[in-house]
């Protein structure tokens, strides 16, 4: 008996050695965690539970029978995050390199199917060179088949992907797949060729941190979410997202007790709203005034800054947010914003999590760079996200809601169960200015001025709109909290479906 | 007594002036600009009258609408405060031919007091020191020594047309004299074109005291004691006190007779102050002399009323409805003693750069304008007083001056009076724009403010390299690894109160491992209490998850014999840990289980960005030139571009030698803050 026990543990020992020490010290030598210190830091202490600890592979090609290590690169397994249960698979690169075999393959696709059928979220960390060369295209229907299975998931848990080295190739769509994407800097690339071969084939030098690093991502490309300084920041936000989260579709948001009054009052936002229109203002500071202890988790800060998104909590429960942002570019919609929004908005309706909208917004952005671009297809799609949403969706309008924009931000046309308004609200086709050039064109300047003054008194307000229904009250700012609350509170039985269709057909 | 006034003012005294009126039983109007619509003195006054736009020049300076607004509403008299029209003999003499009172002195006072010339030659006569010199022609350097031995040395050699340090000769001595006389008048040839020579005294180590006068109509003047105001950045005085630790009574009684004797030559009434200039290298407080008379409400003056028990807003209204001042001199004594700070929107640790905006959040220590009971607050609650004109969703506005509220704290002694300053400004919650807190802070606890060796040099001598925060020391810094312990451990314990868990709640770590600038503490929370290091503190707070201000007192054996202190911090978290801000600095403290604190090391410490080849936008502003072009060579301390903010052109150097390589910002251009304007190679 003691043989055996001794025999489990000395397999065990080894693999958690992984690549050795050797390669554990390289690992470390380029500021980077190993597999399993990651899953220590991202886990509760003691909770996590390793699955298929002695895989190993099948190939017997280019010497490869003769070199095997228990678990075959990749770590699997589950465990929690302040007690809530999460699957968890985190590559090695100490073990070749993290290289995907098919074996390697297998375990992810095990801990996404156990995640699946108990509903509950996966998180994984990437750091691999890429495909296993020595089992050719046996390594490539690994990789399908981890995609087939991140699809699957999709929709029905929470997948996160943190990319924490290099992930290349055809890698890279399997976080691609993935609800979000967060990134780490200086030590973590993605791309689907590297630096090599564009400088082959396009004659472009560039360097990986420049072509795919977390930087690019996070601002340029909007592929990833959010970059950190390192592994530990990385994962310790990662423990924090992961509270806001529902565990699956199945599952209702996560409630966290708070000692934040649900009717606090904040009467500095009565003066939020300049005096004058053009002047712009910042909306974190009505998001943070009105969720929960001032906690704004925002997804994609450095891309599309035109329009906010992330989580919060109203009485201990999460809420998405969205809110266009005056500081850039006046909060218009423009292609990237839209994306960014529609598919925040259509990750919260997929876990049923109720959307907040904020609005001021004046419209859509101009100009050929836009329009060629397909501003059309591209701001559709937040509209169309919006309008098939059937979570709680509670609109507040703090200044402009201009033209199509307008009916795109949640509006009570797209469904809004609770659509509020600030006494500061102007709720038109377009801004009076432009508005009276049009319908009083060649008038003399002095004549459009008076004329601006009369279309300003007409339509610069909510009241036009709330006296046709489209705005259910206008509100004090400062008693935001305590209507979104209680709007909340009276909404959680909701219920609305959609017809049944196969799936709908966003343009994509 | 006046049934109705009006204050021709705005912001903090404003409201100060309101709150004396309404305990007077005396109704109150207010006159606001635009801009000042939503302010709380608009809000406070019995009636408001709107009176322009938001530039002064087209409101408050504006004496028409003043005295439209008093006709309007029935006011009988004008408190003007201070700065505006406050020292304007034009506005006084337009209310006296309307027939309304103007709370402060007689027209004649004002104008005298308004011509540097005259006003010192009005002190010469009243018998009250001035600064020695000579102004005549200097014949040669015989003349010049006699004149220096008159004067008595240290003297300061000047070309006439000199300026910006050039053409100055300090003189300790004969010798001195004798050697730099010829050189002074050369540099003043060449430089200036012309040779004439003036010779003053030289102030050694010279201090910033001032006398409050007030008097009535009725020929009676007294001197409220002295307050100092020696600490100042470039001639804004940034921290008053009264009394002065430089001032014997001897010294006090000689320096408000004198300025006594000088209000009583202009027939002074209502309260003044003579600012006077003092040689802290003197000890036998002789060497004081005139600089000049402030014929109005000082910004300073709760120090003085804070220590002598008299309320001066409530004197001036009395003189000027023609009562007799209730009390003499001997019943003005000193109780005490009271600090003022100023709270500036300004940012020590940008180079002081103004910082306006809105005030996200703002929470003074106690209620601005609370009684203490004892008649009219002049000590505030518990020894804090704060007079301010803002409010929480309010504006610092680009078009007055950029002072957020006065704290003024009273003790029973000095160090108590800068004990409360500290605890106080800890508690001062101000966010969304700069702001000096942290400074004034580093100030109130400075061995060398502490020890009362002031001179108006100080803050040039102590912060040479600017401000990077006050200096904490190691006892403080084991407080904060244990508060911040408490704190993260608070959180980890509500973040298991979660549902959907899959087991029960489980314990929330107790082991942490706190890094704090560069250190390592050890910080375990058991049973019995907090350790660092194994070392035991004692630790009295009340930690909600969200709260932002929050009250500590630390006991730690290891910081002297049971040194305790009260402690307000302000936490901010970051993503790994959180900020402190408290005693005048911001701690950056990392917090991680101990479980996985060893991982930390393999993490590769970032170097932050050379910035140095980068000039950045400093404030909000509209960039107003670029001084140089692109491939341009510059030179250290080149101008490069003007930024216009608030007003104030600000001209911005480059920190080192290079050449430009690109510019990313055109002229005309609104420049948000830390937008890059140019990057050098």
């Amino acid at each position: 008996m003691s043989a055996n026990i001794a025999e489990m543990e000395r397999r065990r020992e080894a693999a958690r050695m992984g690549g050795g020490q050797k390669r554990i010290d390289a690992q470390h030598a380029k500021g980077k965690l190993t597999a399993r210190e990651r899953i220590d830091v991202l886990l509760d202490e003691g909770s996590f539970e390793e699955l298929d600890m002695f895989v190993e592979h099948d190939c017997a090609d280019f010497g490869m029978a003769d070199q095997k290590i228990p678990g075959d690169g990749v770590v699997t397994g589950s465990g929690t995050i302040n007690g809530r249960l999460v699957y968890v698979f985190s590559q090695d690169f100490t073990v070749f390199g993290g290289s995907l075999s098919k074996r390697h393959a297998e375990k992810i696709c095990k801990v996404l199917e156990n995640a699946m059928k108990v509903g509950a979220p996966v998180i994984g960390m990437n750091d691999s060179g890429g495909a296993r060369i020595q089992e050719g295209v046996a390594s490539l229907g690994g990789y399908a088949d981890v995609f087939q299975r991140n699809v699957l998931a999709s929709g029905v848990v929470p997948q996160i992907s943190l990319i924490m080295g290099p992930c290349a190739g055809g890698a890279v769509y399997s976080p691609a797949m993935t609800d979000f994407i967060f990134m780490v800097k200086d030590s973590s690339y993605m791309f689907v060729t590297g630096p090599d071969v564009v400088k082959t084939v396009t004659n472009e030098v560039v360097t990986q941190e420049e072509l795919g690093g977390a930087v690019t991502h996070t601002t340029k490309t909007s592929v990833a979410d959010l970059a950190f300084e390192n592994d530990i920041e990385t994962l310790l936000a990662t423990r924090n997202f992961f509270d806001y989260l529902p565990l699956s579709n199945r599952e209702q948001v996560p409630e966290r007790p708070t000692d934040d009054p649900f009717d606090r009052e904040e009467p500095s936002l009565d003066t939020l709203i300049p005096d004058n229109a053009n002047q712009p203002y910042d909306m974190h500071e009505v998001l943070r005034k009105v969720l929960d202890e001032g906690e704004f988790f925002e997804i994609q800060p450095a891309h599309a800054g035109n329009i906010l998104c992330g989580f919060g909590r109203i009485e201990g429960r999460t809420v998405g947010v969205v809110a266009n942002q005056p500081m850039v570019l006046a909060g218009c919609l423009d292609i990237n914003s839209s994306k960014k929004a529609a598919r925040f908005v259509r990750f919260c309706d997929a876990f049923d999590i109720p959307i907040l909208t904020f609005v001021d917004v004046p419209g859509f952005l101009p100009g050929t760079s836009q329009e060629h671009n397909g501003i059309i297809k591209h701001g559709a799609k937040l509209l169309f996200a919006y309008a098939e949403a059937t979570v709680p969706k509670i609109t507040v309008i703090t200044r402009k809601a201009y033209g199509g924009a307008y009916d795109v931000m949640a509006s009570k046309h797209l469904r809004g169960d609770l659509n509020y308004a600030w006494p500061t609200a102007e709720i038109a086709v377009m801004g009076a200015k432009g508005a009276v050039e049009i319908i009083f064109r060649g008038k003399t300047p002095e004549e459009i001025a008076e004329r601006t003054k009369e279309y300003e008194d007409r339509f610069a307000n909510p009241f036009v709109a709330a006296s046709r229904g489209y705005i259910d009250n206008v509100i004090y700012p400062h008693s935001t909290r305590r209507r979104i609350a209680m709007g909340l509170r009276k909404l959680r039985g909701k219920v609305l479906e959609n017809p049944w269709k196969k799936h709908d057909n966003i343009p994509l | 007594m006046f049934k109705k006034i009006l204050i021709a003012n705005r912001g903090e005294i404003a409201c100060r002036v309101i709150k004396t009126a309404r305990r007077m039983g005396i109704a109150t109007v207010a006159v606001y600009s635009d801009a000042d619509a939503r302010a709380p003195f608009v809000k406070m006054a019995d009636e408001a009258v709107h009176i322009g736009p938001s530039a002064a020049s087209e409101s408050y300076l504006v004496p028409e609408k003043i005295i439209a607004a008093c006709k309007q509403t029935g006011a009988e008299a004008v408190h003007p405060g201070y700065g505006f029209l406050s020292e304007r003999t034009s506005f006084a003499e337009a209310l006296a031919k309307e027939g309304i009172e103007f709370i402060g002195p007689p027209v004649n006072a004002i104008a005298a007091m308004g011509d540097k010339i005259e006003s010192k030659k009005l002190a010469l006569e009243a018998g009250v020191n001035v600064v020695p010199g000579f102004v005549g022609e200097i014949d040669d350097t015989e003349h010049a020594v006699r004149i220096s031995e008159e004067i008595g040395y240290p003297v300061m050699m000047k070309a006439s047309a000199g300026g910006g340090g050039k053409g100055m000769r300090l003189a300790y001595n004969e010798q001195d004299v004798r050697e730099g006389f010829e050189a002074t008048k050369r540099e003043g040839l060449n430089s200036f074109g012309d040779d004439r020579v003036f010779i003053e005294k030289f102030i050694l180590n010279p201090r910033h005291i001032e006398i409050q006068i007030l008097g009535d109509k009725h020929g009676n003047i007294l001197y409220l004691n002295e307050r100092e105001c020696s600490i100042q950045r470039r001639h804004q005085k940034v921290v008053e006190e009264a009394p002065s630790p430089f001032v014997t009574p001897k010294m006090r009684k000689a320096m408000g007779e004198q300025c006594v004797a000088l209000a009583a030559a202009v027939g002074y009434h209502s309260a003044g102050t003579v600012e006077l200039i003092v040689s802290g290298a003197d000890p036998s407080g002789e060497s004081f002399y005139f600089l000049e008379m402030n014929t109005r409400l000082q910004v300073e003056h709760p120090v003085t009323e804070a220590i002598t028990g008299i309320d001066l807003v409530e004197q001036m209204i009395r003189v000027a409805a023609g009562e007799k001042l209730a009390m003499a001199q001997d019943d003005i004594g000193i109780d005490g003693w009271a600090i003022e700070n100023r709270v500036y929107a300004e940012d020590p640790y940008r180079g002081f750069l103004p910082s306006t905006g809105r005030l996200v959040h703002y929470e003074p220590p106690v209620e601005p304008w609370a009684d203490d009971g004892a008649a009219n607050g002049r000590r505030g609650v518990e020894g804090i007083r704060v007079d301010d004109g803002v409010f929480e969703g309010g504006e610092v506005s680009m078009f007055y001056d950029p002072m957020i509220a006065k704290l003024v704290t009273w003790g029973e002694t000095r160090d108590e009076a800068a004990n409360l300053q500290v605890q106080a400004l800890d508690a001062f919650r101000i966010e969304g724009l700069g702001h000096n807190v942290d400074f004034l802070s580093a100030i109130m606890q400075h061995p060398r403010f502490r020890s009362g060796e002031l001179t108006t040099g100080f803050i040039a001598e102590e912060y040479p390299d600017g401000f990077e925060g006050a200096a904490t020391s190691d006892h403080l810094k084991r407080a904060l690894a244990a508060i911040v312990g408490v704190i993260a451990t608070a959180n980890a314990d509500r973040a298991q109160r979660i549902d959907q868990r899959l087991n029960g709640r489980t314990a929330p770590p107790g082991d942490w491992v706190v890094t704090l600038d560069g250190r390592d503490y050890a910080v375990s929370l058991e049973e019995e209490g907090v350790t660092v290091d194994g070392v035991q503190i004692e630790l009295e707070m009340e930690y909600t998850p969200g709260d932002v201000m929050i009250d500590v007192d630390v006991e730690d054996p290891s910081g002297g014999a049971g040194q305790s202190d009260a402690l307000t911090i302000q936490l901010a978290p970051t993503r790994s840990g959180y900020t402190i801000t408290t005693r005048g600095a911001k701690h950056a403290l990392r917090i991680l289980p101990a479980h996985i604190a060893h991982l930390a090391g393999h993490m590769i410490e970032k170097i932050p960005p050379d910035l140095s080849k980068f000039l950045i936008c400093p404030m909000p502003g509209l960039l107003m030139k670029l001084h140089v072009e692109e491939g341009e060579e510059v030179q250290p301390g080149q101008p490069l571009a003007t930024v216009e903010a608030m007003k104030m052109e600000n001209i911005l150097r480059a920190e080192k030698a290079g050449v430009v390589a690109k510019i990313n910002a055109a002229q005309g251009e609104s420049l948000a803050v830390d937008a890059v304007i140019l990057e050098l190679e």
